[in-house]
């Protein structure tokens, strides 16, 4: 069994992010998979997307569900991040006043990702965009 | 405690009715959301004066038993539509944050 799943994540409209990770969330409710594993990747996927609406204008989606495994893949064609290793650090952020006001920019959004998967993978090149694959590994327990 | 207890118990406005057969296991304050997704456990309490949709998302994405508004803060539209479709309980006090947390804390096992 494998379910390829696609989404466009609109830019720049906090209202509709987190429709994608919210979907994945009831698919996954449905496909039976252990609560656990469900709020790991549905908090993982919405982080990715509320990074791609504030700072790359939106972006794609590509989920893959497999019985042990789920893979996002995060596609955007944003400015690229300058300096992974930093972006990684807690509490450390480029978001915007109006974002902030929102209760984004806390700097946890990257960190949160790798807290809760098993992988993550990120390409980044300035000016062209950032790919970001993550994994979330359904283990006993 | 379901989270209709819980709110008898500390007399909050119900703003969105949801799910309140919910079991509260415990509880979370903050109002930085990706801080509070990070944190907070399923099945927690949470306290904060963020009333948005984003705020709503959080609770449906970290799986929290409720919302609850402190110093009696707005709920916006959007966010109480959301809440009512996703089942969100969403609670309010005029109370500070500060305070609904110590008052949360004597209703629940130590």
């Amino acid at each position: 069994m494998s379910i390829q799943l696609h989404y466009v994540v609109p830019g720049d409209d906090f209202t509709r992010a987190g429709e994608a990770s919210g979907a994945v969330k009831t698919t996954l409710k449905q496909l039976g998979f252990r609560p656990d594993v469900i709020r790991r990747v549905a908090i993982a996927m919405y982080e990715g997307e509320i990074n791609m609406v504030i700072h790359a204008g939106g972006g794609e989606a590509d989920v893959e569900i497999l019985p042990d495994c789920v893979t996002i893949l995060l596609t955007d064609h944003g400015p690229g991040i300058p300096d992974v290793e930093q972006a990684m650090q807690e509490g450390f952020s480029t978001a915007p006043e109006n974002v902030r006001n929102l209760g984004f920019g806390a700097g946890m959004g990257l960190p949160n990702i790798k807290k809760y998967t098993d992988t993550l993978d990120i390409e980044t090149e300035i000016g062209v965009g950032t790919r970001m694959r993550m994994t979330v590994r359904v283990t006993e327990g | 405690m379901t989270v209709a207890e819980l709110q008898a118990a500390l007399s909050l406005e119900v703003l969105v009715e949801g799910d309140m057969t919910r079991e509260v296991s415990g509880g979370y304050c903050g109002d930085l959301l990706s801080w509070v997704m990070g944190r907070a456990r399923s099945g927690d309490a949470w306290i904060t004066v963020m009333g948005n949709v984003n705020a709503i998302a959080v609770c449906v994405l970290a799986d929290t038993a409720c919302l609850i508004l402190s110093d009696a803060s707005p709920l916006d539209d959007a966010a109480r539509a959301r809440a009512q479709a996703e089942e969100i309980p969403v609670l309010r006090s005029d109370k500070n944050t500060y305070t609904l947390a110590v008052e949360l804390s004597r209703l629940l096992p130590s």
